[in-house]
């Protein structure tokens, strides 16, 4: 059936399967090792509780086994859908059977890395119960179930690949289905009642997704919860159920915006400790910064590598006038006033910085501003009065910042609203998120103008864009000194959040974002020039780290693989540019217009 | 065909280092004229449109536009009323073709990043009325179809129109088309010339460098070539066709009589040479 649609649509998809299997032999084998791993997660997996979530209760599923539980689960709904079960065949719009595959590859991830995990932490495979050993086998049944179903991938490329790289292309070929680049059938309309409550629920879902995530206890349920959520992220994306959601998000955008609004600000309810709220807030300011230098990068084309430096002057000049005992002016602003003047210095700093390095063009523009970056650091460390006029303390930076006050309400008090307990830090939470609204709100009214259409233009091609009579300097300028004063914003809440600026935090590249490097890899990663892009890279590159204890020394060298892995893979970035997606798979991109 | 020009280029230099390319080169183009401009690789053609369009700083010489000395910057040479294309495509190959012509018509719009961060009724009204005329200039130029797809998926010869109809948003007095038939087949060089004769009517005089003599002699008023950067001769198109030194410079002079015998068998025997030393290396 899918090779019939598919010759509809006028595109050469190959549909055999990895495993030559009949297709109801491959649908039974899949339900049948779903529902077995199911099964599973409510056995013992272990003998001991030493291993981190005790795996050790026959008769309900703990710790990681709730992971492939879920991932079992969807699965099997998944497989359901695809045989056209009524009532399911809405969860899979596509028509083929990659969600099916790619969350039977989740589930195995999870569970084999779970497996594999108690046996090197308890030193052999003599620590696995039964239930495990059952576990692993029906996990690796589902996937054999799922790769025996028919695929639907691009067609091979004309002749075999030869070479001693041969099998590895075949293996990555397999590995890579989908992408078809096949127009879903038109979605049955529903009320629109029906329509809002299901973005409703897709981010109620996302909501309780993250919620989980930043919730982790030990690294190896981090580590799995990974493995789950990228998989079936790919496969959702594979059964074309995310082109269905940004077909209702486009069509409800305020909803949308509205829902995100919500679950944003409804996330420090769900918490009980301040732990995960600190570590929200900070991803926030992270994400907005990212987001700031995503005018820089993704819209204009400016490849900044001293960014951070901008986060210091807005952190720093709140500081100065927040009243703290070791600040060197002895004034204290309100709150509204400080960002003002944190916003407005930044954006000095940045038209100073960017009025002679703009007229520099690609590589030498990134090395003078990494350079502005560094000067940037060694200045406020030397401002001590010493070596310099004193001004910020040297490297002891300035501390005691006391909490911020917004009409009588202190953010370092607990506060009862509408019999909702509020944290410290979730008081903090709720004004980040209003600034990050904020930015998102310029990101995208900036970029879709007839400035931000005159960045773009600048990007791709500045003698053109100039011939177009662009002031190409004014623009850049503007595209820098904007994303300077979003960085400088977000950093007079950075520096009340961590009550304390010192020198050593806006260094260009550390084991702690924001940096420059992390702000940057955190556009890149997310996808240049869109909005939840650097949000998702921002959020995965804050929690990789403060999740994964055991990565401290080897962190970069990861990241650096992993930007490498992405960068061959996913050109665009995770959430891709409607853009980049046609320019870095045109193939695709041309079948589908076929 | 008299009144003030449009555009006066007087005693135009452009060299780079000890290299002349283009040598005191004057240029007029009145109102409603088509003017060629052409002359054999390497006259300096585009050069001189370098130096028209502030791509360039001329060593000597001025150029004005309705009287007025323009400036050497390209965004203030389009704001006063010049627009052009390029022998080499340069479209924003990742922009949409509606967003191309968006971008044409930014020295004709004002809205700034206040107005777009605030977006008042202004702002949606000016959006507006440019998406309006972008699509207009579309349907002229015959891309109505093909408003939402990316520059770099066109072929080849749309991708010259939407060039012309870039240009045009910028609601030029005077378009500058370099080489706008290259590598177009014969249909669709005839589209172009009717598409540079409609413009004309709407009132924006072209001038235009192009190697198709048939487009050239078609259309112009008035042709200048320039020779090694150096204007030969200029006039009405009977003109230049009779003029014979155009003829030597395309064509290269002709040698004082037939080439002899004696170096036909020369050049034959060095052929020969050359096949057999190269049979022997194999």
């Amino acid at each position: 059936m899918t090779s019939q649609q598919s010759q509809q649509h006028g595109t050469a998809v190959d549909t055999t399967p990895v495993i030559p299997l009949p297709l109801g032999t491959a649908r039974v084998l899949t339900a049948a090792g779903a529902a077995l791993t199911v099964l599973s997660t409510f056995l013992s997996w272990t003998w001991t509780d030493a291993f981190p979530g005790n795996l050790t209760v026959t008769g309900y599923p703990g710790g990681l086994q709730l992971l492939t539980l879920t991932g079992a689960l969807l699965t099997l709904v998944h497989l359901l859908a695809a045989w056209g079960i009524r009532g399911l065949r809405m969860l899979d719009p596509a028509g083929g059977h990659g969600g099916t595959v790619w969350t039977a590859a989740g589930t195995f991830a999870a569970t084999w890395y779970t497996l594999i995990a108690i046996a090197v932490q308890l030193g052999g495979l003599a620590n696995l119960e039964p239930g495990g050993w059952v576990a692993g086998a029906a996990a690796l049944l589902t996937l054999t179930g799922a790769l025996a179903l028919p695929l639907d991938r691009r067609a091979t490329a004309t002749g075999t690949a030869r070479g001693r790289l041969a099998a590895v292309r075949d293996i990555m070929r397999t590995l890579h289905p989908g992408r078809t680049g096949r127009p879903l059938p038109p979605a049955r309309p529903l009320p629109g009642w029906a329509e809002i409550l299901l973005i409703a629920a897709a981010f109620g879902i996302s909501l309780g997704v993250l919620t989980y995530g930043i919730g982790t206890r030990y690294g190896e349920l981090f580590t799995g919860f990974l493995f789950l959520t990228g998989f079936c992220a790919a496969g959702l994306h594979q059964a074309g159920l995310t082109t269905r959601l940004a077909e209702l998000t486009a069509r409800h955008r305020n909803v949308t915006v509205a829902a995100a609004f919500v679950a944003a600000a409804l996330f420090p309810l769900t918490q009980d400790t301040d732990e995960y709220t600190l570590i929200i807030v900070n991803i926030l300011i992270f994400a907005t910064v990212a987001l700031g230098l995503n005018v820089v990068v993704g819209l204009a084309g400016l490849l900044d590598l001293g960014y951070v430096a901008f986060l210091g002057v807005g952190a720093y000049t709140a500081a100065l006038v927040s009243g703290s005992t070791a600040s060197t002016l002895h004034v204290r602003f309100p709150f509204w006033a400080a960002v003002l003047t944190g916003a407005a210095a930044s954006l000095v700093f940045g038209v100073v910085i960017g009025a002679p390095t703009l007229r520099l063009r690609g590589d030498y523009l990134a090395i003078v501003t990494l350079g502005f970056g560094e000067i940037f650091r060694l200045a406020v460390g030397n401002l001590d009065g010493q070596s310099g006029p004193s001004v910020t303390n040297g490297p002891n930076g300035i501390p005691n910042i006391p909490d911020l006050e917004l009409f009588g309400y202190n953010f370092g008090d607990k506060h009862s609203v509408g019999g909702i307990a509020l944290s410290p830090f979730a008081n903090y939470y709720l004004l980040m998120l209003l600034f990050t609204v904020i930015v998102v709100l310029v990101f995208s009214r900036a970029g879709n103008s007839r400035i931000g259409r005159a960045w773009i233009a600048i990007r791709e091609d500045e003698t053109a864009a100039t011939a177009m009579g662009i002031n190409a300097f004014r623009l850049k300028l503007l595209a820098f000194a904007l994303g300077a004063t979003l960085a400088g914003l977000a950093g007079t809440v950075q520096a009340h959040v961590a009550h304390t600026v010192v020198p050593e935090q806006y260094v260009f590249a550390g084991p702690v974002p924001p940096n420059s490097a992390f702000l940057l890899a955190a556009v890149i990663l997310g996808g240049m020039g869109t909005i939840t892009g650097p949000l998702l890279g921002a959020a995965l590159l804050y929690l990789i780290p403060a999740k994964l204890q055991f990565l401290q020394d080897y962190q970069l060298l990861a990241f650096g693989a992993a930007l490498i892995l992405l960068m061959r893979f996913r050109p665009e970035g995770i959430i891709p540019n409607r853009r980049q997606q046609l320019e870095f798979h045109e193939d695709t991109a041309a079948k589908a217009e076929a | 065909m008299t009144g003030t020009p449009l555009l006066a280029a007087t005693g135009v230099t452009m060299r780079f280092g000890g290299l002349t390319a283009v040598r005191s080169v004057d240029l007029t183009v009145r109102p409603g004229q088509i003017v060629g401009l052409i002359g054999p690789n390497g006259a300096g053609k585009t050069t001189l449109f370098n130096c028209l369009t502030g791509l360039y700083t001329p060593t000597e010489g001025t150029v004005t536009y309705r009287g007025r000395t323009l400036p050497p910057k390209p965004h203030l040479v389009a704001q006063a009323g010049i627009s052009r294309t390029f022998q080499n495509i340069r479209l924003f190959a990742n922009m949409t073709v509606l967003e191309n012509v968006l971008v044409g018509r930014h020295t004709r719009t004002r809205e700034g990043l206040l107005s777009a961060l605030v977006r008042g009724p202004a702002f949606h009204r000016a959006e507006a009325a440019s998406a309006q005329r972008a699509t207009e200039l579309l349907a002229f130029t015959g891309l109505a179809a093909k408003s939402g797809h990316l520059a770099r998926n066109l072929p080849y010869g749309e991708q010259r129109r939407l060039e012309i109809a870039r240009a045009l948003a910028g609601e030029p007095g005077l378009l500058l088309l370099d080489e706008p038939t290259a590598g177009m087949n014969p249909q669709e060089t005839r589209a172009t010339e009717e598409l540079v004769l409609a413009i004309r009517d709407r009132g924006t005089a072209v001038l235009v460098i192009e190697h198709d003599m048939r487009f050239i002699f078609n259309l112009c008023d008035r042709v200048t070539v320039l020779v090694q950067g150096e204007k030969l001769v200029e006039g009405t198109t009977e003109t230049v066709q009779r003029d014979e030194r155009v003829v030597a410079a395309y064509l290269g002079t002709p040698f004082e009589g037939a080439p002899g015998q004696e170096e036909v068998a020369e050049v034959e025997a060095a052929e020969e040479a050359a096949a057999e030393s190269e049979g022997q290396g194999r």
